[in-house]
């Protein structure tokens, strides 16, 4: 099988690919359909502005007005189209991405056949897309499953690269945690019953190429919040611009004879002013998170689940795998009285060599430090006695001597069959390791009996503290999920740097757990796999199912992380934040460039009115403290400067502003400092610098 | 500017800052039904006004049955006192005979217009006054029908405002309190022990309190002068105290009966703000988190520190036009009087009329003590604008609270997404509902006064219409834009600051236009209903849906709502929304006005 780079798409695509440019420009314009436009109130408004300035541009070609009139009218048009078809193009930038991903996961769902057992007995072969909920199938080795199902009977390895990218084959077996098996996966050896739990156009894939495609997408409940602002401000500013004309009138009439501002310059404003930045880029913000989600390998099945990652108020993590490495790792030797710590090491060296788990390499590692090296045993005709779950030990049968090494009560047993007393150190060691979190395993041989005890020990994964307190500044509370003891939880918790732990944790006790948070209106986060997780992920408000896990698991979740990696959640949590921050930066960047706005169209609008001579400038003309050349150039600079910012941004909505695990204060500092008043203060250069160029262009008189 | 004249100022804020701990520590104990050292005295006669109303203190109301109690009582009366206005003429308590054969020359007649807008105007607590109290109403109007509502109107915006603080303050419930408890407590606890003592020193100071007719003397220059007269102190306590601002005379607080001294005049601006500053207290301790308070307090008060300074700068500055006629102007000489003092009481002077000012329309006020109308163009710009910010700087008696709550929830919106978590304020989510009402609010406003200014501008009506003829007279202005005195921006200006102040329920007038006549009764009628209920209604909606809502517990990642960032983002976003929607409309009047008047021209 042709092996895919994550599903189909390489981890880090360029921003600006140009297939997806191409297309989105294409998009951007089929996206002026009207209905499509209604969709967004600002742009809406945006357009109707267009096309009356359009209509009225053509009127004025009919009437042959001068020039230099049509000419600022044309550029006015023009470029209110462009505010419009900017916003689609990101818009379109956003989804393409989407469809580019979606593309590669539609040539999967080749024409796969399946063989459908008959009530009756035997098999009919019929088309995949034929097979419905409860069907059961069989596949054979090289075969692709064609459809979602658990397997009901049979052992066999599954290449499941199309869909996780991993290309390690995974074991898949009837019951238990590893029964669920995805279509347009392929097994690779023996053969597998399977009943279908998927209904056609249902299926994983199906749902994958629906999130990625966008076609799915709900506005979220703080999108829509968040559109209800911009739409009542649109709103605000429409009131301000219609009412500005009986006012124009007015004051144009107890001012003497100019004419009241045109129509261009009104439309101009309220352009300008209505939250357009914003407007326009809101869905491909929205977009655009739920792609940073699904390059992370993550499936969102909701953008609402991405948002709730961001409100996260309390992170449940399992230890293994994710706060610790999976493995124990020894870490001391241990010797009983009268033993030398060397003899332990060489003891506990010799009876792993042929320990392939990583505990035994850890052991033949650690050996290492106190200069014993490996050795070659076959040469010495060495017996290797395997772990048994009856015996508990595993070891070796040297020459005469026998080594062992397993649990403590394992090893006891031994030694005393063997006629020799367990010294009641070695039992106090054993229960020392045991309660600072740590696994004992005790050495015997059977000349000497119990020589000591390896240390084995969690390892918290690296960096995990450092998180933990990026988390903790971020106000996110870590709480480890653990089946050991109190005590061993305690220590772990307590070396990780994790705020709290649930200790002994079963469904129950993890379900209460979530129940207790969330009635102290707290939101909770959580990983899982097995299928008695799946009431914890359903219950929780952000539930990411490992993609190794099973069916269950996955559909109570509302993200599935195809890499099963449990610390994924936390950079699920900053992407949710990053979406809401990209969206509360932009929102006071538009508002802020307002006032700038406003210096440059106002002073154009009412520059002559109350002029003392016919052609001068009346008092409002001091407002213009750009000092921009012309009326016909200052609202042009502004209109031209709204459109571009829209494309300026595009990038930081596409990507997201950057993210920091600072506390809420310093971010709202940091985030205000750079979008509020970075907001006020960057159109006022801006402006004047495109009132410049326009002209030096001699785009429009510069009087 | 003078060092006097900061000295009052400052001797005012530092007062206004000491009141309002013990205020509001006070009301909070009052609308949380605990314990107050009236008890013993006011505790039977609240009981006995449940009694008599068949009211059940205890019941819970939701957020809709409130309103719902709100609208009713509030359209109850404000029909009561239509009434009582029509029938004038044949009530009692009605020496000078208005509305009756007998009236002097000089009265006004009570018209159906000037009855529904008088009747809007106290009902939505504005009190804007289209008449002059002394040639328009008998006592008995002058006591029952309008001063019933000084107290009942500021009664029911505090209790709205309550309600609110109650959706903060609860978790996961249905209702938002009791409307007839709050505004029998209002009266009774806060209201009433104030104001008794506050008439009695009013009187001390000079202030008349009597029935007798108006007398008539022989001045010095032998010239004939009817003094008026009255139970002035009583209403003007209440007037003051509730932010109703109707003066009972047209000259409001410059009048020396109603503001006899300097005393009186400083007495009279604390009292405007002491009970939406105590409010800001009584908010925190309700919230339990008394930090949450004085943020909004102190928003308020960087945003009427503003409004002073710049309103006293320029009224020192003066008129340029004044001082090139050789006209000496200059404070430096003059001491508080100098700069721009045409229409301000000399005995008040230049800092305490722009403070009065400032003040009057930061709260909901609209008592005047001086002519806003003759104010520089900048300085009378202030006035207009600190209404037009929607009446939020302290503001009126609980609306003011409400609505500074709601600009606080439009900022933790607008900026607290940029801490990276759904808005959250106080704990509680800021959703699409709280949301949605926020804008109807802002809407609301927006849209009665441009809307409303914008059709008097330009309405072409026929030279002889009845909607524009001054009460019963002969004086028809025809296009409803020739009623303003003074042409060019100022006359913008004018019918601007009509609107704006009947819309944010403040009632000071620019003066300066003559609005006596059914087109702008109705419609500034109408503007004041808007600028009440349909600002109101919004933020009860938002008190039910907080009070249902689970509370999220503050951690590091919650976007800290007490802090000087917090307040700086709160003054930004008040003045950048009230800015960016009224700016051109203030660009074509004071601001046009006031380049003119450099370059010489005046209207």
């Amino acid at each position: 099988m042709r092996q895919l780079d994550n599903f189909g798409h390489p981890r880090r695509r360029p921003l600006f690919d140009p297939p997806i440019v191409r297309r989105a420009i294409k998009d951007a314009f089929i996206k002026l359909n009207p209905r499509a436009l209604a969709k967004n109130p600002v742009m809406f408004v945006v357009g109707i502005g267009a096309l009356l300035t359009t209509l009225l541009l053509l009127r004025d070609i009919g009437q042959g007005l001068a020039f230099r009139t049509l000419l600022y009218e044309i550029q006015i048009a023009v470029w209110l189209w462009f505010t419009v078809l900017f916003a689609n193009f990101a818009e379109a930038m956003a989804e393409g991405r989407g469809k580019a991903q979606a593309d590669t996961l539609r040539r999967l769902k080749t024409e796969t056949t399946a063989r459908r057992e008959l009530p009756g007995g035997g098999h009919e072969t019929v088309p995949a897309t034929a097979l419905c909920k409860g069907d059961i199938v069989r596949v054979e080795a090289n075969e692709l499953i064609p459809g979602d199902g658990d397997v009901i009977e049979g052992v066999a390895s599954v290449n499941e690269a199309a869909i996780t990218g991993e290309s390690a084959p995974v074991i898949r077996e009837s019951g238990g945690d590893l029964s669920a098996v995805t279509g347009s996966t392929t097994v690779l050896s023996d053969w597998l019953r399977i009943r279908i739990t998927a209904n056609p156009g249902d299926t994983f894939v199906d749902r994958m190429i629906a999130l990625v495609e966008g076609a799915e997408r709900q506005k979220t409940p703080n999108e829509i919040a968040l559109n209800i602002l911009l739409a009542g401000l649109t709103i605000v500013f429409l009131l301000a611009v219609v009412t500005l004309l009986p006012f124009a009138i007015f004051s144009v009439k107890q001012a003497g004879s100019r004419a009241a501002p045109d129509v261009f310059a009104l439309v101009s404003l309220l352009v300008c002013l209505i939250p357009t930045t914003i407007g326009g880029l809101l869905s491909a913000i929205g977009i655009a998170g739920m792609d940073r989600v699904m390059q992370h390998n993550v499936l969102a099945m909701s953008g609402k689940a991405v948002e709730a990652a961001g409100d996260v108020n309390t992170l449940l993590l399992d230890k293994t795998g994710t706060i610790t490495l999976g493995n124990r790792q020894a870490v001391q030797f241990i010797p009983v009285p009268g033993i030398t710590e060397q003899e332990v090491a060489d003891a506990a060296q010799i009876s792993s060599l042929a320990d392939e788990t990583p505990e035994g390499r850890s052991i033949v590692v650690l050996a290492k430090a106190f200069g014993i090296r490996e050795r070659q045993l076959a040469r010495r005709e060495a017996e290797f006695i395997p772990f048994t779950a009856q015996t508990r030990m595993s070891g070796v049968n040297l020459n005469g001597r026998q080594v062992r090494k397993g649990a403590a009560d394992a090893v006891k047993r031994y030694v005393g069959e063997l006629g020799m007393t367990f010294p009641a150190e070695l039992q106090q060691e054993v229960t020392r390791i045991a309660q600072a979190g740590g696994t004992p395993l005790v050495v015997a041989d059977n000349q000497r009996g119990a020589l000591g005890v390896i240390y084995l020990k969690d390892i918290v994964k690296g960096g995990m503290r450092e998180r933990f307190d990026q988390l903790r500044a971020m106000g996110i509370r870590t709480v480890m999920i653990t089946g050991d003891n109190p005590l061993t939880a305690a220590a772990i918790a307590g070396e990780a740097g994790a705020d709290d732990f649930l200790a002994e944790a079963t469904p129950e006790t993890k379900m209460q757990l979530i129940r207790q948070e969330q009635a102290g209106g707290r939101l909770v986060a959580m990983t899982g796999d097995g299928t008695n997780d799946a009431p914890a992920l359903a219950a929780a408000d952000v539930g990411v199912a490992m993609h190794t896990g099973t069916q269950a698991a996955k559909e109570a979740g509302n993200m599935v992380d195809l890499d099963s990696n449990p610390t994924k959640l936390i950079e699920i949590v900053e992407i949710g934040k990053q979406l809401l921050m990209t969206r509360g930066a932009l929102t006071t960047f538009s508002i802020a460039n307002d006032v700038a706005k406003y210096f440059a169209i106002l002073p154009a609008m009412f520059g002559a009115l109350y002029a003392a001579s016919a052609g001068g400038h009346g008092p409002l003309w001091a407002l213009n403290i750009m000092r921009l050349h012309s009326p016909e150039s200052a609202i042009l600079a502004a209109v031209v400067f709204n459109a571009l910012i829209i494309i300026a941004l595009v990038p930081l909505a596409l990507r997201g502003v950057q993210y920091r695990p600072l506390s809420a204060a310093a971010l709202l500092r940091r985030n205000l400092l750079l979008y509020g008043v970075g907001g006020i203060v960057a159109p006022f250069p801006g402006i004047w610098l495109i009132d410049q160029i326009i002209v030096l262009l001699r785009l429009a008189p510069g009087r | 500017m003078t060092v006097i004249g900061w000295a009052q100022i400052a001797l005012f804020s530092l007062i206004l800052l000491v009141l309002t701990k013990p205020l509001g520590l006070y009301m909070a104990r009052v609308f949380q039904g605990e314990r107050t050292w009236l008890d013993p005295v006011l505790g039977p006669v609240e009981r006995l006004v449940y009694r008599l109303f068949g009211v059940d203190p205890r019941e819970d109301m939701r957020w809709t049955t409130y309103a719902l109690a709100l609208l009713a009582f509030s359209l109850v009366s404000m029909l009561f006192t239509y009434a009582i206005l029509r029938l004038q003429g044949l009530l009692p308590l009605n020496p000078m005979g208005f509305s009756t054969a007998k009236a002097p020359s000089y009265a006004t007649p009570m018209t159906p217009d000037l009855a529904f807008n008088t009747a809007a105007s106290f009902t939505s607590n504005t009190n804007w006054q289209a008449y002059s109290g002394e040639n328009t109403m008998s006592y008995l109007s002058q006591m029952v029908a309008l001063a019933l509502h000084n107290w009942v109107s500021a009664a029911v915006g505090m209790a709205a405002a309550i309600a609110l603080i109650r959706g903060f303050a609860r978790r996961s419930a249905q209702g938002v309190g009791n409307f007839w408890y709050d505004v029998t407590r209002c009266i009774l606890y806060v209201l009433m022990p104030i104001c008794l003592v506050y008439a009695l020193f009013l009187v001390s100071q000079g202030a008349i309190q009597n029935f007798a007719p108006y007398t008539s003397v022989t001045t010095l220059e032998g010239a004939a002068q009817t003094i008026t007269q009255g139970p002035v102190a009583s209403q003007e306590v209440i007037k003051m105290l509730g932010i109703n601002g109707g003066g009972f005379f047209n000259a409001n607080s410059s009048h020396p009966f109603e503001n006899p001294t300097p005393l009186t005049n400083f007495v009279q601006m604390l009292s405007i703000f002491l009970i939406p500053a105590g409010l800001c207290y009584t908010f925190g301790r309700m919230v339990r988190d008394t930090r949450q308070g004085w943020a909004l307090w102190a928003a308020m008060y960087v945003l009427f520190f503003t409004g002073v300074l710049t309103a006293y700068h320029f009224e020192a500055q003066g008129n340029p036009n004044v001082a090139r006629q050789g006209v000496e102007t200059s404070t430096k000489q003059l001491g508080d009087v100098g700069g721009n003092m045409e229409g301000k009481e000399v005995r008040f002077g230049l800092a305490n009329s722009a403070l009065f000012a400032t003040i009057t329309t930061d709260a909901s006020c609209g008592a005047v003590n001086s002519m806003h109308d003759s104010y520089t163009p900048i300085g009378g710009m202030i006035p207009l604008a600190n209404i037009q910010l929607g009446e939020i700087i302290y503001g009126g008696v609980g609306s003011g609270l409400y609505g500074m709550l709601i600009y606080a929830i439009l900022t933790v919106f607008i900026a607290g997404l940029m801490v990276g978590r759904t808005p959250e304020y106080l704990g509680k989510k800021i959703e699409q509902k709280e949301v949605k009402m926020a804008m109807l609010f802002i809407l609301a406003g927006a849209a009665s006064i441009l809307i409303f200014t914008a059709l008097a501008s330009v309405m072409d009506l026929p030279a002889e219409s009845a909607l524009n003829r001054v009460g019963l007279s002969s004086t028809y202005y025809g296009p409803t834009y020739n009623n303003i005195n003074n042409s060019g921006p100022h006359g913008l200006s004018e019918i601007l600051y009509a609107y704006s102040s009947g819309t944010g329920n403040n009632g000071s007038a620019f003066a300066g236009i003559t609005v006596n006549t059914p087109f702008y009764n109705l419609t500034i009628g109408l503007a004041m209903l808007i600028g009440r209920f349909l600002m109101m209604l919004p933020a009860l909606a938002i008190a039910g849906s907080l009070a249902t809502k689970k509370h999220v517990p503050a951690s590091a990642g919650t976007f800290p709502t007490h802090g000087g960032l917090f307040v700086t983002l709160l003054v930004g976003v008040v003045i950048i929304v009230g800015a960016l929607t009224f700016f051109p409309a203030l660009c074509l009047g004071p601001v046009a006005e006031h380049f003119l008047m450099h370059g010489g021209r005046l209207f």
